[in-house]
């Protein structure tokens, strides 16, 4: 008997000092962010789909070595390059020059290993996060043209 | 209308839990033979979300499987990648520096922590209770931006490298941790008032559910669950990795083996994590995250290895076979809810289906990590 007496005023004990808890909690500031109206500042290392980076005078740095596409996990990237001649000092050189960078998005892991192989710091991670469609083909994106769009933006 | 059917006092039914069930944890099937309310007899059912991770170790080279590490435990995901580098260094014999050592040893409690929270509030949420799920959904969220932060993801991360980090930490880090402690401690008191100390909670665990440390060393138990039934095996303590033995920390051991122990040995262990990573900070040494000379094209002597880590679910080890390749020849992954996932056929005999349902709850499995 005298457990039950006991439990019932353990339990009332215990759902007052519930109940103070949550109610507490209708003071404390708002934390929710109503996305999309308002959102937060990615965080500087935040690792949204790679993107080619561009050198000063807004032309890829990629080489088109492919040590980034040998690297990767899930065979992401495939690329392509042309052989351009260039005049360097007045002779007629060949060089390779990237043509086509795709990467498939719906594979990669974020994993950074393309950009940790890729030793002409030519890439690097985007800050893109609003990332959303039904069409899994939109997901495969041209870097090359992407990076020719952003540097448009700039000039 | 038709008749209801009428059961024969004797004859039980089966019923399917999962695989796609609110009161499960992912896509785990349970096969139950009931007799009314109680359970005849239970059978897990698994297979759903395998996807091969460990023959994709044979056809991956060790670096390019660092990503699948994460993809097995999405809760504690540090832990598991921490057993992988650290596997591969000890057969290759990579140093590590002492720093990338402290900082993998942070981050990886501070996802523990982070893991034994959504654990809290999902096993909360399992008993009935909603509010303290996003309380501990609001903590992890200051874990999960203290460790986007440094690492760039917030759930699967690819962080550790064999040999050291993918980057050094930044001041923001170490003043956001700082920062977290003392308001986790808080958050702490708040939780043993609110869920600790409620009757209904209470009565719901105590003395439900009972595993015997000889069920637990039957079928392979280990961390949080065969703590709780009285066995003080810790990776951490009883083969040190990593930094471990610099710290001082307990490991919390209770002797019930009830649903409560389990519960109370999270909750302890927490506590426990919180100060790994106050001494962690203390002590953080400078110098340089990587080894000098950055590993390349690893190849793993002839051998067979293995190594064992403590994550938030128990010991996961990892076994590599190399037959001197690029890539394993084998390899195996013990995971630690594999092994606690079947207490639960033997144990859950002739209990209530609530009652056995709340001790899923408190085996804290994570389906994609035993469905490797
Ligand atoms: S981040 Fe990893 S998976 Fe993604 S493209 Fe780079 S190497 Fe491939
Ligand atoms: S590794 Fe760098 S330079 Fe080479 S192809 Fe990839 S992005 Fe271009």
């Amino acid at each position: 008997m005298g457990g039950y007496f006991s439990d019932i005023f353990y339990g009332g004990k215990s759902l007052l000092v519930g109940l103070s808890i949550t109610f507490r909690e209708f003071f404390k500031p708002t934390v929710t962010v109503q996305y999309p109206y308002q959102t937060i500042k990615m965080s500087a290392r935040f690792r949204g789909h790679i993107e080619l980076l561009a050198d000063d005078t807004g032309s890829p740095k990629c080489v088109a070595c492919g040590m980034c596409q040998r690297a990767c996990p899930s065979s992401c990237i495939s690329l392509d390059s042309v052989s351009v001649d260039i005049e360097v000092d007045g002779k007629v050189k060949k060089k390779k020059v990237l043509s086509r960078y795709d990467l498939n998005f719906t594979t990669c892991s974020l994993c950074g290993q393309c950009v940790e192989n890729c030793n002409f710091g030519a890439i690097d991670f985007s800050k893109e996060y609003n990332l959303a469609s039904t069409r899994k083909e939109d997901f495969h994106f041209d870097l090359l043209d992407r990076l020719k769009r952003l540097e448009e933006k700039k000039a | 209308m038709s008749a209801p059917i009428q059961l024969r006092p004797d004859e039980t039914f089966i019923l399917n839990v999962g695989p796609q069930h609110p009161a499960t944890h992912g896509v785990l099937r349970v096969k139950m033979e009931m007799d009314g309310e109680y359970i005849v007899k239970a059978e897990t059912v698994l297979g759903y979300v395998h996807r091969m991770h460990e023959k994709m170790g044979e056809n991956r080279t060790y670096a390019q499987y660092l990503p699948n590490l994460s993809r097995l435990d999405y809760l504690g995901a540090l832990g598991y990648t921490h057993g992988h580098v650290l596997s591969i260094e000890r057969a290759a014999g990579i140093e590590v520096p002492e720093r990338a050592e402290y900082i993998r040893a942070i981050t990886v409690e501070l996802n523990r922590v982070a893991s034994h929270l959504f654990w809290f509030g999902a096993f909360v949420m399992d008993l009935g209770g909603f509010s303290p799920l996003m309380y501990a959904i609001q903590d992890r969220e200051h874990i999960l931006d203290i460790l986007e932060g440094v690492t760039g993801s917030r759930l699967t991360y690819c962080y550790y490298r064999f040999g050291g980090l993918y980057n050094d930490v930044d001041d923001e880090f170490i003043e956001a941790t700082k920062r977290f402690i003392p308001n986790m401690r808080k958050s702490l008191k708040k939780y043993a008032a609110l869920v600790t100390g409620n009757i209904i909670f209470h009565k719901r665990l105590e003395g439900i559910a009972p595993v015997s440390a000889e069920t637990c060393r039957k079928y392979g138990a280990t961390g949080p669950v065969a703590r709780g039934s009285g066995i003080n095996f810790d990776v951490r303590k009883n083969e040190p990795y990593s930094v471990y033995s610099d710290f001082d920390f307990d490991v919390p051991v209770y002797q019930e083996g009830d649903s409560l122990a389990r519960y109370k040995v999270r909750m302890d262990e927490i506590e426990q994590s919180l100060r790994i990573i106050e001494q962690g900070l203390a002590k953080l040494p400078a110098g340089p995250i990587m080894t000098e000379k950055k590993p390349k094209n690893i190849k793993l002597p002839v051998g067979d290895f293995y190594q064992a880590v403590e994550t938030a679910r128990g010991s996961f080890g990892i076994r590599i076979v190399s037959d001197g390749d690029k890539n394993a020849y084998r390899l195996k992954l013990r995971s630690p809810t594999y092994s606690n996932m079947h207490l639960f056929d033997e144990t859950c005999e002739g209990m209530l289906i609530m009652d056995a349902l709340a001790f899923m709850g408190s085996l804290d499995l994570v389906i994609p990590e035993m469905d490797r």
